[in-house]
């Protein structure tokens, strides 16, 4: 697993090239930016889960002394839904509500103020006149007859059904002969599991500061993981040019999805637009969790046969997910990963993408996945139970290999499941006893990871330092294994390499910082662009030598002639070539674009103790460690503290977190202190082992990392309860008060 | 409603600053005086993204009001590191790649401070529960625990 032979600095762990200006608080974030003569921005929210809009009047609030602007649905123009895989009407409607409201907290109007005591006085004065509609606020809600239907008259995708439906779309998966293959089965095992609606919880809301020029143009300072996608985005709501705006992302603090759309984006555009003045906006934490992000409920029902040794022969799940207001739950990319990581020859897989009056949900780290792994490797938990096998070697029989085709279509290049396996076999904690009250759990996790649209252009300076300039805000370390990267073909220091996050009209196009694939896809654009620079240094060194291009080659940094050149001259460094370039050509620059294909799936085993108390039905996370092959570690710290992060992110979904809404459909837990994410005591160490398979589609064997280590969690806590209690808990999250009823109905006898 | 004029130290220096009587000294510190160190997550003293010291004591800045910081001594981030000097908790902080995203780092950074400052040989246990009222959602807060442990032994030299 060492690679310091190979490498110089690819597996090292150099200071990230942020890091003073984070921990000293220069770093500026999304509500950090402020402008002369700047109003503030506030937005009025839907009382009302669900109710069409009879009548807005917005006089009053208008007439305010202080009140620059209002807009509402009436000032954005109407667009069409767009071939992209957004629809853009939807998100229209959801920046601004048109006609009806959808959930709770849903966006109506805004007003930009002197103050931001002014702007909130304002929104009080906005009458709005609504005839309130049923609230469907669940799945159960959603697909019942004559349920209130949420988007009238529009049909769903893939999915035939008489009548008006809250089911958006459809997908489905095959292989196989599903009856052979449950007929070749010893043994059947069925069950049903749920999770709840859960946030990304990432610490920043977000936040944007707009301003417009006279001459219409436009620029945006805001927190995203995707200044081209804002741009995008805002341009086609707004229906303006996107050349007359500039987006500039700040640091963000944190996304994992949640940042990939945009809410008060094009509102703050809007309110600049009509101001003539730049306008702030910053979500409250309420606003945040009633009306953005969040991840989906879910149902998931699977059924799997198996042969006594464990060997499985059939798989077969349906999924049904929660889209919230809008058409768009990760259903299928759930579909498509929930069986991924075995060797099922005969399988079915269906899943439902159901609207109800909730927020639209949006992509949270590997959306759709831990659900899916949550039921799947909770009922493989069972059936090892139930065969009398280790969990790890039930995992082990049926892992996928090389070679072995997915339910969606490809079939897997290298990975590392087998890997993860055998190191979580071998790992200390799996053989250290366990005291009595205690339990311990596993479970496999998989991400495809993503791969997408990249540039990167490098600079040369006259010392021989370059700068990276990439669009790809650096959400966990990006710049520094961007620039790890770049430093590794130049041959030159970590330090000499300075890694640019820039704005729209100065970046190269990038797709947004998400999917885990910005060291890998970007990391990839990176590397050709570095190669380019390179060659173009061997042909200034030609150029002094007066030789050809091809007798020059580049060693650690270094020009030198080609052993077979017979020429003799002494190395150039990449400074000395930098020193020389007015004389030898000019200014030396480099840039790669690319779309990033092959991404590596990854894969994690994860194994979990807990202590459940059974008074309180507390339950305690002792020990956890996490095995995850990342391809290669560029800066294996930044790769452990994903997996450590997506682990408390999954123990929180597991153990704590969920919406608890009102029956009007008001979220009653808004807030940090009820929506209660881990904090610090709540959480032991939490080991790692890195496995590295390389992804052969990557230069350096990159595969993402950011989003595996949050599939395997839910299970693998899970599994621990059930190993600590005898009993198996189908729903998420293990709250004290769901796990006493369960404790209480296997008291009565009453559950498995 | 009349200003209220603030006279108060911050990180080591006299400043006089207006507020409104319902302003936060977050409020205070980010849109009047421009230190943008603090940062709000939550405006209800669950999250700790805001912490700063008043007269030495660990508090959030969005549940004290600006006025009452009158004749008090602030610290906030920005006066944690000693001119280009880091602090031994930033520095390790650093080290131990303690930070994601960075936008819980200053508010860890001031609460390790107030912790280093009078228990200077915590057990990993005392950081944990000190630290229960900063909340990180991205590392998991391993490598931040790690980095405030080795701080305080550097520390204590």
């Amino acid at each position: 697993m060492t690679n310091e032979s190979k490498y110089r600095f690819v597996g090292t762990r150099p200071l990230r090239h942020d890091g003073v200006d984070k921990v000293t608080g220069r770093a500026q974030f999304g509500a950090d930016f402020a402008l002369p003569d700047m109003l503030w921005g506030r937005t009025l929210r839907s009382p009302h889960a669900h109710a069409r809009i009879l009548r807005m009047d917005t006089h009053r609030a208008r007439a305010l002394p202080g009140v620059a602007a209002v807009v509402t649905a009436a000032d954005l123009p109407e667009v069409e839904p767009g071939p992209g895989p957004v629809n853009l009407r939807d998100l229209s409607c959801n920046v601004l509500a048109r006609n009806k409201v959808l959930y709770h907290g849903h966006a109506l109007a805004a007003v930009a103020a002197t103050t931001e005591a002014l702007a909130a006085e304002a929104l009080e004065l906005i009458e709005v006149e609504y005839e309130p509609l049923p609230p469907v606020l669940s799945l159960d809600d959603a697909l019942a007859p004559g349920a209130a239907i949420l988007h009238e008259g529009r049909a769903p995708k893939r999915y035939k059904v008489s009548g008006p439906t809250n089911v958006a779309a459809r997908c489905e998966f095959s292989r196989g002969d599903l009856t052979r293959g449950f007929a070749e089965a010893d043994l059947l095992l069925k069950r049903s599991f749920r999770t709840q609606t859960v946030h990304q919880g990432y610490i920043e809301p977000h936040a944007v500061l707009a301003q417009t020029g006279a001459d219409g143009r436009s620029t945006l300072w805001c927190c995203t993981q995707g200044a081209f996608m804002v741009r995008h985005y805002c341009s086609a709501l707004l229906g303006l040019d996107s050349a007359k705006l500039r987006v500039v992302p700040s640091e963000i603090g944190g996304g994992f999805g949640g940042k990939t759309t945009v809410y008060q984006e094009p509102v703050a555009l809007l309110l600049s637009r009509v101001s003539g003045r730049p306008v702030k906006m910053v979500m409250s934490r309420e606003e945040v969790f009633r009306a953005t992000g969040p991840g989906c409920a879910t149902r998931v029902e699977v059924k799997l046969g198996a042969r006594r040794d464990g060997t499985l022969t059939a798989a077969r799940a349906s999924l049904w997910y929660e889209a919230g207001a809008f058409p768009g739950s990760p259903v299928e990319p759930g579909a498509m990963c929930i069986f991924a990581p075995y060797r099922i020859e005969n399988l079915f897989i269906e899943g439902f993408d159901v609207c109800c009056n909730k927020p639209k949900t949006t992509a949270y780290r590997a959306p759709g996945a831990p659900q899916a792994a949550f039921a799947m490797e909770s009922l493989l938990d069972e059936l090892a139970q139930v065969l009398k096998l280790d969990p790890l070697e039930l995992r082990s029989r049926n892992a996928a290999q090389k070679g072995d085709q997915l339910a969606y279509g490809p079939r897997f290049k290298e990975i590392g499941l087998t890997e993860t396996l055998s190191k979580a076999r071998e790992h200390p904690h799996y053989k250290a006893p366990l005291e009595a009250g205690c339990g311990r759990g596993v479970a496999v996790g998989f991400w495809f990871n993503a791969g997408m649209n990249s540039s990167a252009t490098l600079h040369l300076g006259g010392d021989g330092g370059v700068s990276l300039v990439t669009g790809n805000p650096d959400i966990g370390g990006s710049r520094a294994s961007l620039a790890m990267l770049c430093a590794e073909e130049l041959g030159i220091e970590v330090e000499r390499v300075r890694p640019v996050v820039a704005d729209t009209d100065t970046a190269p196009y990038t797709d947004l910082t998400g999917g885990s694939r910005v060291t890998f896809a970007t990391g990839m654009a990176v590397v050709e662009a570095s190669r380019k620079l390179v060659a173009e240094l061997c042909a200034r060194a030609a150029r002094i030598w007066d030789c050809e291009p091809a007798q020059v080659t580049f060693h650690e940094g270094r020009c030198l002639p080609t052993a077979a050149s017979g020429l003799d001259h002494s190395p150039l460094s990449v400074a000395e070539l930098a020193a020389r370039m007015a004389q030898t050509g000019g200014p030396i620059n480099a840039q790669a674009q690319l779309t990033a294909r092959g991404p590596g799936p990854g894969f994690a085993t994860h194994i979990c103790d807990v202590r459940v108390d059974p008074e309180t039905g507390r339950v305690e996370v002792l020990r956890y460690t996490a095995i995850q092959d990342a391809g290669r570690a560029i800066h294996p710290s930044y790769v452990e503290g994903q997996m450590q992060g997506g682990a408390a992110q999954g123990i929180g979904w597991a153990l704590n977190e969920e919406y608890l809404y009102d029956e009007n459909g008001a979220l009653e837990n808004a807030g940090f202190l009820d929506y209660r994410i881990p904090v610090a005591s709540d959480l032991p160490m939490i080991d790692t082992v890195l496995v590295e398979v390389p992804n052969p589609t990557h230069p350096y064997g990159v595969r993402g990392v950011g989003e595996t280590p949050i599939v395997a969690p839910l299970a693998a806590v899970a599994n621990a309860v059930r190993a600590a209690t005898g009993v198996r808990m189908t729903e998420l999250p293990i709250s004290p008060p769901r796990l006493l009823a369960a404790l209480g109905l296997k008291q009565n006898g009453g559950a498995r | 409603m009349a200003k209220h004029l603030v006279q108060t130290r911050l990180n080591g220096e006299p400043v006089e600053f207006l507020c409104d009587p319902h302003a936060t000294l977050l409020d205070a510190l980010r849109n009047t005086l421009q230190r943008t160190g603090a940062k709000e997550g939550c405006a209800s003293g669950d999250c700790g993204a805001c912490s700063v010291l008043l007269d030495g004591r660990l508090v959030c800045a969005c549940l004290v009001l600006a006025a009452e910081v009158e004749g008090c001594e602030v610290t906030s981030v920005e006066g944690v590191a000693q001119a280009a000097q880091l602090h031994p908790i930033q520095q390790k902080l650093l080290e131990h790649a303690a930070l994601q995203c960075g936008v819980c780092t200053p508010g860890i950074v001031v609460a390790a401070k107030a912790l280093l400052d009078r228990n200077p040989d915590p057990s990993e246990r005392e950081v944990r529960y000190w630290l229960a009222g900063n909340l990180c959602r991205c590392t998991g807060y391993d490598k931040i625990i790690r980095a405030i442990l080795d701080a305080a032994a550097e520390l204590r030299g």
